[in-house]
């Protein structure tokens, strides 16, 4: 059985200067297992595609002046393993499937539709829960060697 | 803030320095910069230089894939370099080597 060894929670809003924090402070969290600098690097890549997403996607219903947020738990277990829970209260996705379809995209031209591809690429499990007008949550569970 | 473009032209060829971290925060100044240069100068070719550039994610193909687009409209054939084996691996998961106005190398 895996234990917890350290754990964190973050509560941002959802702007987009937010995206560099996020993944700073989560590789700098994860950093106390000694992953490899490759390790990390896939890390932060994973994560700051979650962020955008919920940055990107989720609250762009909101009306002029309000802000969603974003929250992300980190957990850190005895067995090299870091969990990542990134969550937002926004619009939901209405076909998980569709979504993770790589460049399906939603977004602007600037947007390529690679992002749940990169999450899933760059870590060892991404599991994806949505419901519409509620929310969306993506874990993440990345293995150090 | 870091400086995080640097363009140049030279004779036909313009190039474009990206440095620091290219994410969708960050990616739509760039994306201004070079736009107004490659209007301004409608060039034969654009070269995209990843070579100073610490941290990308698929923002960094979104916006080549949006350079690729306007390219179009100025008659201007796209040249990647300078990427991280890192990057690479991005550039790779996307259909960017379908593009036939972009080059890699």
């Amino acid at each position: 059985m895996k234990r917890i060894i350290n754990e964190m929670k973050l509560r941002l809003p959802a702007l987009s200067v937010n995206e560099a924090v996020a993944r700073s402070v989560i590789s700098a969290f994860a950093a106390e297992l000694n992953p490899t600098v490759e390790e990390l690097g896939d890390l932060r890549c994973a994560v700051s595609e979650a962020v955008t997403n919920c940055i990107v996607h989720a609250y762009k219903q909101l009306p002029e002046g309000e802000v969603g947020y974003v929250y992300i738990s980190v957990r850190l277990y005895d067995v090299r393993e870091v969990s990542v829970e990134i969550s937002d209260n926004g619009c939901g996705i209405e076909n998980v499937a569709l979504a993770r379809t790589p460049a399906y995209s939603t977004g602007s031209s600037e947007r390529c539709g690679m992002g749940f591809l990169v999450m899933e690429s760059f870590t060892d499990s991404l599991s994806v829960k949505s419901r519409v007008g509620k929310g969306t949550t993506v874990l993440m569970r990345k293995c150090f060697s | 803030m870091k400086e995080s473009l640097k363009t140049a032209l030279d004779g036909r060829t313009l190039t474009a320095r990206l440095s620091g971290e290219l994410d969708h925060h960050t990616a739509s100044a760039i994306r201004e910069g070079i736009d107004t240069e490659l209007f301004k100068t409608r060039p034969e070719v654009l070269v995209l230089d990843f070579t100073e550039v610490d941290f990308m994610d698929s923002s960094g193909i979104g916006l080549i894939i949006g350079r690729s687009e306007v390219a179009r409209a100025t008659h201007t054939a796209i040249r990647i370099t300078g990427m991280s084996e890192r990057h690479l691996r991005l550039l790779r998961m996307s259909g960017i080597s379908k593009l036939d106005n972009v080059t890699l190398g």
